[in-house]
């Protein structure tokens, strides 16, 4: 999605150049939330201050919310059919591939190594077996980080 | 009272959702199964609705759970709450935007704590596909076939890369061509 918002407010509108585009990524990505709604609400705020903020906000969420709203209002009706029945027996686990395959590259690109790999693999399985909410697995990166900074840097 | 229910779950899942789409999931996964608003197999027909729709998958399950649960009330609510934390997170950074990256960037605490959280993330994005596989998702090795096949279509231009693997590794094609085996194999 990024390029595609690159292209819209950087090349296209000059709302924001190169390197603000840039620090916007950086911003984006570190705050909690949705990647391409923080976004829209930096450029908002950029372009147009507090109205700037509620265009932007809704012009990235309104084509999701009513195109999601139209499929969930008939979704219940269409899974009764056999043949979608059949198509999501097969969709499912191609879904379930989806998450999971790119790991491999997210991985790669965090540079794990053995001892950076226990984090992912206490995470999931704390989540996944011990049914722990992942918010406290958040919290407890979060924590325990600031706490270890703090101890290296006495 | 659903619609506080619904507010409160989504405001968290927007407050902790660090990573992106992927990583959101195992928050919203955890929130819909523990209010016993989703199965898990509903929850995985959304996903797959939300990776053939445009949009981000955050804002695709906040509507359809909230539709669900709520009604269309529910679904403006719970679209709106997952959107709420970044308004006042990411306005805060606005407004404060010179005092912010002067302060933030090259901060050991802020920095470490990014590098860990990619950590934390990779581990969230597992944790969701593994509560995933459960035997109303997975109903028999053709299931596994498909997961495989998905996985290998996938992870094949990283290795081997050329037009052809980059064309089959597109997450619509592979949802399509997995509704087509379903079909083939599943419909009496």
């Amino acid at each position: 999605m990024l390029p595609l918002i690159q292209r819209e407010v950087v090349d296209r509108k000059g709302w924001i150049d190169e390197e603000e585009f840039l620090n916007m990524i950086a911003l984006a990505q570190a705050a909690p939330g949705l990647i391409a709604v923080n976004s829209a609400i930096f450029i908002g705020w950029r372009v147009g201050g507090w109205r700037g903020v509620c265009g932007a906000v809704l012009g990235a969420v309104l084509p999701s919310f009513l195109i999601i709203l139209a499929i969930a209002m008939v979704f219940q009706d269409w899974k009764e059919i056999p043949a979608v029945e059949a198509a999501f027996k097969g969709i499912r686990p191609a879904v379930v591939a989806l998450i999971a395959a790119p790991l491999v590259k997210l991985a790669k690109s965090a540079k794990i190594s053995w001892v950076t790999a226990l984090i992912p693999i206490a995470a999931a399985l704390l989540i996944w077996l011990g049914h722990v909410n992942p918010v406290w697995v958040i919290l407890a990166t979060i924590v325990v980080t600031l706490v270890a900074v703090k101890l290296l840097k006495r | 009272m659903v619609y506080l229910a619904l507010f409160i779950s989504f405001f968290k899942i927007g407050l902790f959702g660090f990573g992106g789409g992927l990583a959101i999931l195992s928050l919203i996964q955890m929130e819909v199964e523990s209010h016993g608003w989703m199965t898990p197999q509903e929850f995985v027909d959304i996903v797959a609705v939300s990776q053939v729709t445009p949009g981000p998958i955050g804002i695709n399950c906040a509507t359809y759970v909230g539709y669900t649960v709520g009604g269309l009330w529910g679904s403006i609510l719970s679209t709106f709450a997952i959107v709420l934390p970044s308004l006042i997170i990411m306005l805060s950074i606005c407004k404060a935007y010179f005092w912010f990256t002067k302060r933030f960037k090259g901060n050991p605490y802020f920095e470490q704590t990014l590098r860990m959280l990619r950590f934390t993330v990779i581990g969230l994005i597992a944790s969701a596909a593994l509560m995933l596989i459960k035997p109303t998702t997975f109903i028999d090795p053709t299931s596994w076939i498909i997961f495989a096949a998905v996985c290998l279509f996938t992870i094949l231009p990283q290795v081997y890369k050329n037009k052809v693997t980059e064309v089959l590794s597109h997450p619509i094609l592979l949802i399509l061509l997995a509704g087509l085996a379903g079909l083939i194999v599943y419909l009496p």
